[in-house]
């Protein structure tokens, strides 16, 4: 209701600032929509293209070496015989697919521990921040780095995504706490507690769908965040570089000379997708928190 | 007594960081499935040719013990790691560089990290955040527009591929800056700093771009909102100019936020260092870790991990102390 009411203003608002306001509308949704079709093409491309092959894109020799770009390599072929175009289309899969589930772990953990840190308070919230301070402090790469070098070898790609998970839950913990600490007061709570809501009510019906959209941003991010922290362990040759991901393609151009030998493609390819793949991702929560923004009224 | 709390406060989680830190990179590789000194000995027999007897790899597994600090129970253990790190930072002597103690080869490689880092995180703060306030003030015209689709398009880019990028066209295609960093040493004169600039310029180059992109999104958020407080309005109507307020008024209050988030991402921007030096081979911690890590140096490996948690805690410290002199209020929180 009240943000009804707030809608309802800005449109009351003098003809300038009215028209101020549609426009900053328009340009949120024009970034909302450059993302979603960026992840649209990805998420399509890379979870149907895989059914119309069965060559393991990993294996070597599958074809001739160095094939220029053509109908049937539309990025040529590397020195290892592989077809540059389905290594990067299994790379795109497998980097979201690791994306998205140390996401949904990271989520989870971090409104658990948010939450309890927010809503219990005292000295286990002092605890609770002095562990988020320190992971946030602590640079992960380093941490991960020395991970992988042990681990290198028999690591899995499951194992890397756990590590992952472990150094990067403390981000969103802190959000979620200051979240659960600013709702905590709210009005709105309050008013649902004295009409007898219960504590389940009151978290799914009035908490919810306020943090909802700061969860779905918080989601896309920490894809980001893993997908990138993944990548360039395997630019490093510390994760597990036979499975295709963005980062271990180029591991192998970079570890077989690709620059040198004059094959492009097998760089660039990778670079081109990480990027779109990565302002996809970046436009899409960006362009969602400042819809929600507006949606609450502080456009 | 304000100040002296705030202080305190500070300094007692400044510890504690650390000793989370330290204790993080102890018990971690212990817990891992196998054993450094296995893999060590695995090398140094392949490196002999299979000929290693046994009893012999049993006298080098004593002795590798010992020197890692392996021996008695896993509390001991800890207590010795810690009273060595502590005290002398002591990691003990580098393999791969034997008998050259971990800490003095880390010494001479901390100067070229901080030096890196500390002016690219300058530069990139104070030109990222006058971009945006300026993108920010001005946000009703299409240059700021323009900026702020520079800032977007730049900002998800991760730090390997700017640094693949840069090097594909500024080092191999057009052949103006090398693609690896070969610095001689060299007394220190007008050209060996002629030597460096230019060496350090392709790595320093990615760590401006990738900082640059979300000083400019924040600030111009930051900007846009602070424009319209009614301090800014009355500065406006008493007459002052566009320049101090955008300067004096907006910009002075929409940098403590910044100021803050600096120090939120100093672990990110080290991270950022590490991959740039791995990626260039410039001379710094980053390159200390990466050769530990091809030759299963893991003396270096504890001594780099646990020198760049000291070192981001630190500087995350220092802004907190001087963060009151932005700000006057905090004092008395």
């Amino acid at each position: 209701m009240k943000q009804l009411l707030r809608l309802r203003g800005a449109t009351a608002l003098p003809a300038g600032e009215s028209v101020e306001v549609q426009r900053g509308r328009l340009r949120l949704n024009l970034r909302l929509k450059f993302g979603l079709s960026i992840l649209a093409f990805f998420i399509v491309a890379s979870f149907t293209l895989p059914f119309f092959t069965d060559v393991n894109p990993a294996e070597q020799g599958t074809y001739l070496k160095n094939l220029p770009m053509s109908w049937k390599h539309p990025l040529g072929t590397n020195t290892q015989g592989q077809s540059i175009f389905w290594y990067l289309v299994f790379a795109v899969r497998n980097s979201l697919l690791l994306g998205i589930a140390v996401a949904s772990c990271i989520s989870v953990i971090a409104t658990l521990v948010g939450l309890s840190a927010g809503y219990i308070g005292g000295w286990y919230e002092r605890l609770v921040m002095l562990l988020i301070d320190a992971v946030i402090t602590i640079p992960v790469l380093p941490i991960l780095i020395i991970l992988g070098a042990l681990v290198r070898g028999k690591t899995s790609f499951f194992l890397v995504g756990l590590i992952i998970v472990c150094f990067g839950w403390a981000w969103g913990a802190r959000t979620v706490r200051s979240l659960a600490l600013s709702l905590r007061e709210r009005e709105f709570v309050n008013m649902a507690r004295f009409s007898g809501a219960s504590t389940f009510q009151i978290i799914t019906r009035e908490i919810f769908p306020y943090v909802y959209a700061y969860m779905v941003v918080n989601f896309i991010n920490t894809i980001l965040f893993a997908i990138n922290t993944e990548a360039a362990l395997a630019v490093l040759g510390l994760s597990k570089v036979e499975v295709p991901t963005l980062g271990s393609i180029l591991f192998w151009a970079l570890n077989y000379n690709a620059l040198f030998i004059g094959q492009r493609t097998w760089v660039i390819a990778p670079i081109v997708a990480t990027v779109l793949l990565f302002l996809g991702l970046f436009l899409t929560s960006t362009g969602y928190n400042d819809l929600f923004a507006a949606r609450r009224g502080r456009a | 007594m304000g100040l002296l709390h705030y202080v305190g406060q500070r300094l007692i989680t400044y510890v504690l960081v650390l000793f989370i830190g330290i204790s993080i990179t102890f018990f971690l590789p212990r817990l891992m499935p196998n054993d450094p000194i296995d893999g060590y000995i695995a090398q140094i027999q392949s490196r002999a040719g299979q000929t290693l007897s046994p009893e012999a790899a049993a006298e080098i597994r004593a002795t590798l013990s010992e020197l890692y600090g392996l021996e008695g129970s896993l509390f001991t253990q800890y207590l010795n790691y810690m009273r060595r790190v502590v005290f002398g930072f002591d990691f003990g002597p580098s393999f791969s560089a034997f008998p050259r103690p971990v800490s003095e080869l880390i010494a001479l490689a901390l100067p070229w990290t901080l030096g890196l880092l500390t002016t690219t995180t300058v530069i990139s703060w104070l030109l990222g955040n006058l971009i945006g306030l300026l993108a920010g003030y001005y946000h009703n015209r299409r240059l700021a527009t323009g900026l702020e689709v520079l800032g977007v398009l730049i900002y998800p880019i991760p730090y390997y591929i700017l640094a693949l990028t840069l090097i594909l066209l500024l080092a191999y295609t057009w052949k103006i800056f090398p693609i690896s960093t070969t610095i001689r040493p060299a007394p220190l004169s007008l050209a060996q700093l002629g030597s460096i600039l230019y060496n350090s310029a392709l790595p320093a180059l990615t760590l401006v771009i990738a900082g640059f992109g979300w000083n400019i999104l924040s600030m111009k958020a930051l900007a846009v909102s602070t424009k319209e407080e009614p301090y800014v309005s009355f500065a406006r109507l008493k007459g002052t100019s566009d320049g101090t307020r955008m300067f004096r008024y907006v910009f002075r209050n929409a940098l403590l936020p910044q100021v803050t988030a600096l120090a939120l991402s100093l672990g990110t921007i080290f991270n950022g260092a590490l991959l740039t030096e791995m990626l260039f081979s410039y001379p710094g911690l980053g390159l200390l870790m990466r050769t530990a890590v091809g030759n299963g140096d893991y003396n270096m490996l504890y001594g780099t991990i646990t020198m760049t948690i000291v070192a981001v805690a630190t500087a995350a410290l220092v802004i907190d102390l001087i963060y009151p002199l932005f700000d006057p209020r905090i004092r008395y929180r």
